[in-house]
């Protein structure tokens, strides 16, 4: 192999040390071990006392700007900087300059991402403004006055039978969306089922299985999925938990499946996935035995006779162009809840053109999923879920009022758990602990810590929903699903402002 | 603001309209002028078997709907007998729609197997108000609503209800606020035997509104209050809830409560029917030919008092009504937010 050209990719961050304010004289060296990236290298040197000491310093080789480095430094000597501008032409940016010469000095290779999707495509959510309460009907403060945001997702009759049916209760209309066992450790598992159960919600498995340990405490605040790899599926496996996800797409990636690197398949992720150890653990991209809606409705109808019609089957789908017509038919195929994930929802790894080219917004989705089953008079035969983009407490009421039950959320997850979205997931050095498996970075996640942090985010969200209601008059979060009569759109056009079924302000 | 009074005989003795007339119009301060109505129960007893379907024509006595609109009753209907309502033009309304009533029942070889003559009934009001220009105004049996754009006593001048003697009746006088002041936005609202009239804002209008649409109610006439009756007929004609069960949905309790008293059926009630929740506040005053029910919204943000003088029950927005009509009277009460008043005239009860 010629090293011609083998040229050098230019990181875009890296870190600055401010020595003023820098302890290594005095020994400390907690970024370089913090950093877990390799950016970070300590250098000797003798003092003038003639004591050795080791000095941190930028490699400029590897910085993604996870900022752990900055969030660990006592002092706070670190900041990070952009890399000086290496390209002045306006269209060929960095990003794509960077891309080729990545993929030129490889043989061959696709360029893998971790998070969702960074293009500049409309944020729906932020054209849409809820209505308030003024003169004509009282606003309700809810400090005062109770205010009900529970839900119930599954199944129901189009009229009153009598029958209790499986049902899941949600004291909080927000779930943890699905990340695998594998693409995360088990501490951070732990922690999302200790907070959903703890709060009242559930929390989604991902495809890589359900760890032993967590099944008795915490199975029923629990969704397992099902997908296209059938990593641990078992029948034990699908009766531990609270509902079955069969997850056919994600919105990061829709259409492709999964990959986790043999060298992240340690001997727990082993057992958990029912898969060798240090083998890779490939998800095909479609079930091999779902190549239609007759055989998904066979899957579902397996699943329901294992576990005895006792909980709800959900459908996980990315968001696509034809996702009206796809909700209906999941939904005539016995489903009783579809969880439709927008093109931004985030993932350990895909493919950059994947996630940045593939899908659509989850508001337009949501929106016309929910009109069309309307339309065929097939809404109460399953519960909506939003996910793929959701930022804050407000979009999740806002996608309850274009038609949505609950959401998933994932990525706040991380976040509220450090992370600094670099976008580097899929590598297993992840500085915060979180997706990672190795020994010395995993333990860096404290499980009651975590959980911590993941309650106080559900508390601070569903009061923040609570307010967003009583401002409205609202006082059951029944009566805002679907409710558009409560949302305008600012600066649509009216082609958006008739998918999301919205009018425009100041009509 | 609005105001709302209801007066059931449940001895079923008639009283003419002109003592709803003054109850309704001693509260002016509670309406602005645009809009007051009136329903009446027992008015057709020569008709009692037939749907009397009042139709308000917005184009006038000459608008070209009318005739797409009989012709198709006469598709679908037997029209046993049709006429103009009488109006009388005052100073205070000179003019207004044009409103004709017609006493069908639909054909029986028109009703498709699994279908009551009132299924049918509710598909031809639908059908008639999405033609434009053309509404159903009322299409009970022996029941008859009258209202438009003025002050009630002006309302009740112009259609003569005290040409209409009635067992039941429910008077509205109006203060729009978010919805336009139009004839066909006057209340009561109804459908079939249903009439409500309403005081409050239902926040949760949208909601309702698309779970309507689900099951072939459209809602036309461009105010929240049209949800309700829709919704009392659904839940009591076509899935069969009690009376009870079905204010239950409009207003359930807390879930906290629910889980308290260990209620079984209210938790199933509320988890099918979570999208039927009338939220926002609201007083309102629902009559069919069985009964009437008074209902507040469950934080009690509007009023509603309720009385009872022998035999006839009273329920209204302002005591001073009740007191205009009958100074002394047996019993005096205002229901608690979410707790329905329930006449039952079959079994002359109330609860």
């Amino acid at each position: 192999m010629s090293m011609k050209n083998n040229w050098k990719t230019i990181p875009p961050f890296h870190p600055e040390i401010d020595y003023a304010r820098c302890d290594y004289k005095n020994g400390c060296t907690i970024c370089a071990h913090e950093c877990s990236w390799g950016e970070i290298s300590l250098k000797p040197e003798k003092l003038d006392n003639g004591t050795m000491v080791y000095k941190p310093g930028a490699n400029l080789t590897s910085c993604g700007s996870c900022q752990r480095c900055v969030k660990m430094c006592p002092y706070s000597a670190i900041h990070i900087v952009n890399s000086p501008m290496y390209t002045s032409h306006g269209y060929w940016t960095p990003d794509y300059v960077g891309n080729i010469v990545k993929q030129a000095s490889s043989e061959g290779g696709v360029l893998m991402v971790g998070n969702g999707a960074t293009g500049p495509q409309r944020r729906y959510f932020d054209h849409i403004m809820f209505d308030a309460c003024q003169v004509t009907n009282p606003s309700i403060d809810p400090l005062r006055e109770p205010m009900e945001i529970r839900t119930y997702l599954g199944r129901r009759p189009s009229k009153w039978d009598g029958e209790q049916y499986p049902l899941l209760k949600l004291e909080v209309p927000i779930m943890f969306g699905a990340m695998s066992f594998g693409a995360l450790n088990l501490r951070v598992h732990e922690a999302e089922a200790k907070a959903t159960s703890e709060v009242g919600t559930y929390w989604n498995t991902g495809e890589g299985g359900f760890h032993i340990s967590l099944r008795e405490s915490y199975g029923a605040n629990t969704i397992v999925q099902v997908a296209s790899g059938r990593f641990g599926v078992s029948e034990d496996y699908l009766k531990s938990a609270a509902a079955v996800e069969i997850k056919i797409g994600q919105g990061a990636k829709p259409g492709i499946g999964g990959h986790l690197p043999g060298e992240k398949v340690s001997r727990e992720i082993s057992e958990t996935r029912m898969v060798p150890e240090g083998s890779d653990a490939l998800s095909p991209a479609p079930h091999h035995d779902i190549y239609s809606i007759e055989d998904l409705r066979q899957l579902i109808y397996a699943i329901k006779e294992t576990i005895e019609y006792k909980v709800p089957i959900s459908v996980k789908i990315a968001a696509v162009h034809n996702v009206a017509a796809i909700a209906s038919g999941i939904a005539r195929a016995g489903a009783d809840i579809i969880a439709i994930d927008g093109f931004r929802g985030g993932t350990g790894a895909t493919p950059l053109q994947i996630r940045q080219n593939s899908g659509i917004p989850i508001e337009l989705a949501i929106a016309a999923a929910d009109e069309r089953l309307r339309q065929e008079g097939i809404r109460n035969q399953v519960s909506l879920v939003a996910s793929g983009g959701i930022q804050c407490s407000s979009d999740v009421l806002k996608a309850i009022c274009l038609g949505a039950d609950a959401v998933y959320v994932a990525t706040p997850v991380l976040i509220a758990l450090g992370c600094g979205m670099c976008q580097r997931c899929f590598t297993g050095k992840c500085a915060y602990g979180i997706t990672t498996n190795k020994p010395g970075l995993a333990e860096r996640i404290d499980v009651d810590e975590a959980a911590w942090a993941l309650k106080n985010l559900l508390h601070a969200w569903a009061e923040e929903i609570e307010e967003l209601m009583g401002s409205m008059g609202i006082n059951a979060i029944e009566a805002m699903r679907g409710n558009r009569d409560r949302l305008r759109g600012v600066g649509l056009n009216e082609e958006e402002l008739r998918i999301l079924g919205i009018k425009h302000a100041g009509a | 603001m609005c105001g709302i009074v209801g007066i059931i005989n449940t001895d079923r003795i008639k009283i003419d309209g002109s003592y709803i007339r003054e109850a309704i119009r001693i509260q002016n301060e509670r309406g602005n002028g645009l809009g007051g109505g009136f329903a009446a129960y027992g008015i057709y007893p020569g008709h009692k078997d037939n749907y009397a379907v009042h139709i308000m024509y917005q184009g006038g006595k000459h608008s070209e709907i009318i005739k797409t609109v009989e012709a198709f009753l006469e598709l679908r209907t037997k029209v046993h007998h049709s006429d103009e309502i009488p109006i009388f033009p005052t100073s205070t309304i000179p003019s207004g729609p044009y409103f004709k009533r017609y006493f069908v029942n639909p054909l029986k070889e028109q009703i498709p197997v699994g279908q009551s003559e009132d299924d049918a009934m509710v598909d031809i009001v639908m059908a008639i108000n999405t033609m434009g220009d053309a509404y159903v105004i009322s299409s009970g049996k022996d029941m008859g609503v009258f209202k438009g754009v003025g002050f009630p006593e002006d309302i009740a001048d112009f259609f003569r209800i005290q040409d209409y003697k009635g067992y039941m009746w429910i008077a509205h006088n109006r203060f729009p606020t978010n919805t336009p002041g139009w004839w066909g936005g006057a209340h009561p609202f109804t459908i079939l035997d249903k009439a409500v009239v309403h005081n409050g804002e239902i926040t949760s209008y949208g909601t309702n509104k698309r779970w309507l649409e689900m099951f072939g109610y459209f809602c036309m006439l461009q105010t929240d209050t049209e949800v309700l009756s829709y919704i009392f007929d659904k839940l009591t004609r076509k899935d069969g809830l009690s009376v009870e069960d079905a204010c239950f949905v409009m207003a359930p309790s807390l879930w906290e409560d629910i889980e308290y008293e260990k209620a079984e059926k209210k938790k199933l009630l509320r988890q099918l029917y979570g999208q039927v929740i009338v939220n926002g506040p609201f007083g309102i005053v629902l009559t069919h030919s069985g009964g009437a029910i008074v209902l507040n919204d469950r934080n009690k943000l509007r009023p509603v008092v309720c009385a009872r003088v022998g035999s006839t029950y009273y329920a209204s927005s302002e005591e001073c009504s009740i007191r205009l009509l009958s100074p002394k009277v047996d019993a005096l009460w205002s229901p608690r937010g979410g707790e329905a008043v329930i006449v039952d005239l079959a079994k002359e009860e109330v609860q």
